[in-house]
């Protein structure tokens, strides 16, 4: 059953059901990270690795968890192995992991992490739970990915740290929009890749969650 | 399966499994160490060869630094401290403790804002052939508009003339006052003077570009464009190492064992 449904797992989350631009959740890690696209992409690889694994490890313990300490567990799991990837960067990759400072240990407070282990682990077997916790962490990077290479193509007229447009104050012609540099700017672009997607996709928009009645103006204006 | 209720239960699982991942933590750590040790001592070892332009990318560090050759001064006389081991040395947390010589700032003297200072900083030589000095690189930091910069200042053995400057940690806004990693700024400061006649700090960023014609031109780098903060920030770090607070009293030694060397050849 699970292999028919595999594929399903993994591409759901990053269009129909993306973390950040449907549930709205790891906007903070988000806005920080993206103004160039090399520290996105180690965001990437650790958040998708941490929700991927952290969702096969809880799901293998899940039914040996009692009900009244599972937050705990899954937290004790998920904290475990942001330590993991965070002492890896700093093995591997130590200049790259500067930048990255305290939000690779912050993965652990991102609700995708703990989102997918209650709602999808808690409750599924490991192989399902892995290919949800992947899914979730590539839609995740997608999004990342869009703002990084935005932000840094337009702010900074580099892509990777390779000069894409030639700036006007080192001879070229580009003039770089700073306001794409700072953390706003992520805001405002996930709104409009919003706008963007519900547009595409009109069943993402939500229902309003209350109507503005029309006839509840100042008393005795309104005949009735 | 024991009843899955019980608080006995629920503590045992807590138990197990904070010990399995505590385990796993500590190996993690432990096996770590020595790799993430060695990526620390390169990426200072490589910053240091930046800022005398002596670093290309896949070059085996450990050779190049070989002729680089770290000291610890006595900031207050401006004298190598041989007692003391560079390789175990911290200067930045010997600041903060006064059995290490470090003391509070006062607040007026206080122009970079780092608080406290080191009785004793780690200096790197870099030598000519003949065993002369050719450049030392001083240690600064201060702060910026969001956090402290650390970097590298070089100078020539005449005490005077900047070599270069590199910047190896800090978290200024990326694309404006992040610019101080640009290569392009960084190359203004090489060959620009330090003290004016009269021995006072006399290289000062300056807004709006630099007129190559002001006699005051060989002081003066450009200000960063839209990082006004930061900019200032870096004039004051700089001045502020540059001081008699700073390294100006082993800059005045170096100074003087140059002359003695080789007299200037324009005499």
């Amino acid at each position: 059953m699970s292999e028919v449904n595999a594929k399903k797992i993994v591409i759901e989350p990053i269009a129909d059901n993306n973390p950040i631009i449907l549930q709205v959740l790891g906007i903070c890690s988000a806005l920080a990270v993206t103004s160039k696209l090399e520290t996105a992409l180690i965001m990437c690889v650790g958040l998708t690795t941490v929700t991927a694994f952290a969702n096969l490890f809880y799901s293998l313990v899940r039914n040996f968890v009692p009900g009244s300490i599972r937050i705990i567990a899954q937290m004790t799991i998920a904290a475990t192995l942001v330590i993991l990837v965070d002492q890896t960067l700093k093995a591997v990759a130590y200049e790259a992991s500067k930048p990255l400072s305290v939000f690779v240990g912050l993965i652990l407070t991102n609700c995708i992490v703990m989102g997918r282990l209650e709602a999808y682990a808690q409750s599924n077997k490991p192989w399902p739970s892995f290919l949800d916790g992947l899914g979730n962490g590539l839609g995740y990077s997608a999004i990342l990915v869009t703002l990084a290479v935005v932000r840094e193509l337009f702010g900074s007229g580099k892509l990777l740290g390779v000069e894409i447009l030639p700036l006007a104050k080192a001879g070229g012609w580009y003039v770089p929009n700073g306001l794409l540099l700072l953390p706003p700017s992520a805001f405002f672009l996930i709104g409009l890749i919003i706008w963007a997607v519900r547009t595409w996709k009109p069943q993402q928009v939500e229902k309003p969650t209350f109507h503005i009645q029309s006839g509840q103006t100042h008393a005795g204006t309104e005949a009735h | 399966m024991a009843a899955k209720d019980t608080k006995a239960y629920a503590l045992w699982v807590a138990f197990t499994l904070c010990l399995v991942c505590s385990v796993l933590v500590s190996a993690a750590a432990i096996a770590l160490r020595p790799v993430q040790q060695t990526a620390k001592l390169d990426d200072k070892r490589k910053n240091i060869l930046r800022v005398v332009d002596m670093y290309e990318p896949g070059m085996n560090i450990d050779e190049a630094f070989r002729k680089i050759t770290p000291k610890v001064v006595d900031l207050d006389s401006g004298e190598i401290n041989e007692a003391i081991d560079p390789a175990g040395y911290d200067q930045y947390a010997a600041a903060k403790d006064p059995a290490q010589g470090g003391k509070p700032i006062a607040g007026d003297d206080d122009i970079a804002k780092i608080k406290f200072r080191p009785r004793y900083a780690t200096v790197y030589f870099l030598y000519n052939e003949d065993g002369s000095v050719r450049t030392v690189i001083l240690p600064i930091n201060g702060y910026g508009l969001w956090s402290t910069l650390y970097g590298f200042l070089a100078v020539q053995a005449d005490g005077n003339t900047v070599v270069g400057i590199n910047f190896y940690q800090h978290a200024e806004t990326p694309g404006l006052g992040g610019e101080v990693d640009n290569p392009n700024w960084k190359r203004m400061w090489a060959g620009k003077s330090i003290y004016d006649a009269n021995g006072q700090v006399a290289l000062h960023l300056v807004k709006g570009g630099v007129n190559a014609d002001s006699p005051d031109a060989r002081f003066q780098v450009d200000a960063l464009a839209g990082a006004t903060l930061t900019s200032n920030g870096v004039g004051n770090l700089v001045k502020y190492w540059l001081s008699d607070a700073g390294f100006k009293p082993f800059l005045r030694n170096i100074a003087r064992q140059h002359a003695a060397a080789a007299p200037p050849a324009e005499g």
